[in-house]
């Protein structure tokens, strides 16, 4: 059993006290095999006969469906897209995470604060600013995180939708007007803001260039690891 | 942050529901617009983009301390960016009925740590001024329950679990509001009203504690409409 923290206070009213779970975080840019990882994780811990829960961005019952909304249209500003997620992040974190962890799930977050702080200060918040809205966050058990060249990221993301995202391309943060050019610019900013953030807040780093099967065999053996550490089995 | 050096100026009113700050800041901005200023006027809770969240989260009773304080953030955070700041950079006079002080007073009593919120409403800047209408707490509950209203459970702080009764818990919760609003007068250099006293005369002293502390020939329009 894992005591569990926040990075500065816990929410107002949130108990950590028997929250017997575990937190795991998987992180990384889109195309990076994520989605597809967290969901083998899930399967293998379930067929193991743990229980598991998943959360991600953009999925609060409070904001979620608003929040998508507002990413269509792209008229929000920086600093209201960034407060529209921590009440998504937080939504979550109170109504589904916690209440899982007291149950003793295991709860896999498919990207957490670390990609909306990552994003936010490549954009060019204040990271004090950014990091004070989020401190009140759930110290994960492990956060793992995916690390895929650029060029990786490019061939995986035609091969799946064919073209470039707007946001992964970073087209509202003004490093031109070719996609391609933005796009890797804005990955490259992006992982540098990861790389920042791994010294500061512990993440291991998952080699994803390698396919799916061996990524998966990886993923396994670090999370036993953690399950021994946090559940003791 | 302080708004030294943006050309224009932000009046904000502040005060317990039930203290008439919306009459009253809706008649500084009548004054001034009528008088041909260069004003605006904006409203707590009133982005479109983020009012309906907050609703359904309202009305499905979705919403924690945290997320009833964030919501409120990114609206606030919409208005300021697209509206108050740019209008501020425009040289305009702008209103605020309920301002940031609204959060920390009512959020606190939420149980929300009061640096958190400083620091969540970090980029905002303190306004020129800030009309805090004080009332005695009997007196706004008389106000706003002489309509026999039915209160809204937020409103109400029912989420706090201050007691079964609505009318009872609202009493309790604005009690509360009151206490740190009060507590925040000095820290934040309110401009303390007596909201005891008619429409009229407070009108008259808020336009004249405008009149003094705002160099109006200013923000008159400069070009013909």
């Amino acid at each position: 059993m894992s005591p569990k923290r926040c990075y500065r206070l816990p929410p107002p009213g949130v108990d950590l006290s028997k929250l017997t779970g575990t937190l795991v975080v998987i992180e990384g840019p889109d195309a990076s095999g994520r989605s597809t990882h967290v969901e083998l994780l899930a399967q293998w811990l379930e067929q193991k006969g743990y229980a598991v829960a998943q959360v991600g961005l953009k999925r609060s019952a409070l904001v979620g469906a608003e929040l998508e909304k507002a990413k269509q249209g792209n008229v929000l500003s920086p600093r209201t897209l960034s407060l529209f997620y921590a009440t998504d992040f937080y939504d979550q974190m109170e109504n589904v995470m916690v209440p899982a962890l007291r149950a003793g799930y295991v709860v896999i977050a498919d990207r957490y604060i670390y990609t909306l702080m990552g994003r936010d200060i490549v954009r060019g918040s204040d990271p004090e600013w950014v990091e004070s809205v989020y401190s009140m966050a759930l110290v994960p058990d492990a956060v793992l995180y995916f690390m895929v060249s650029a060029r990786t990221l490019v061939e995986r993301t035609f091969q799946a939708h064919g073209q470039l995202d707007y946001w992964e391309s970073g087209m509202d943060t003004n490093l031109g007007t070719d996609w391609f050019d933005s796009f890797m610019k804005y990955q490259r900013k992006m992982r540098m803001e990861y790389a920042r953030m791994q010294k500061k807040y512990g993440f291991e780093t998952v080699n994803a260039n390698r396919t799916v099967r061996a990524v998966d065999a990886d993923l396994r053996l670090r999370v036993e690891r953690v399950l021994g550490k946090t559940i003791g089995g | 942050m302080s708004g030294d050096g943006l050309p224009g100026k932000l009046v904000a009113v502040e005060g317990l529901d039930g203290s008439g700050k919306s009459t009253q800041v809706h008649l500084m901005h009548q004054w001034l617009s009528g008088l041909g200023y260069r004003v605006f006027f904006t409203q707590w809770n009133s982005s479109d983009l983020v009012k309906e969240a907050t609703r359904k989260g309202k009305k499905r009773q979705l919403l924690t301390p945290t997320t009833f304080s964030l919501i409120h953030a990114t609206d606030f955070a919409d208005r300021y960016e697209r509206q108050i700041l740019p209008m501020l950079k425009a040289g305009y006079i702008v209103f605020c009925d309920r301002y940031i002080f609204t959060s920390f007073a009512r959020d606190s009593v939420r149980g929300c740590d009061p640096s958190w919120l400083r620091q969540l409403y970090g980029f905002a800047m303190q306004p020129d001024i800030t009309f805090y209408y004080d009332l005695p707490l009997e007196t706004a509950l008389g106000r706003i329950l002489e309509g026999r209203p039915r209160l809204k459970y937020f409103e109400a702080g029912m989420d706090l679990g201050l007691s079964q009764d609505i009318l009872e818990s609202f009493r309790i919760f604005q009690g509360r509001v009151l206490e740190s609003y009060k507590n925040m007068a000095k820290e934040f250099n309110f401009t303390v009203m007596d909201a005891t006293k008619p429409i009229h005369a407070l009108q008259e002293r808020a336009r004249e504690i405008i009149s003094q502390r705002v160099d109006l020939a200013v923000y008159r329009k400069r070009i013909a409409l």
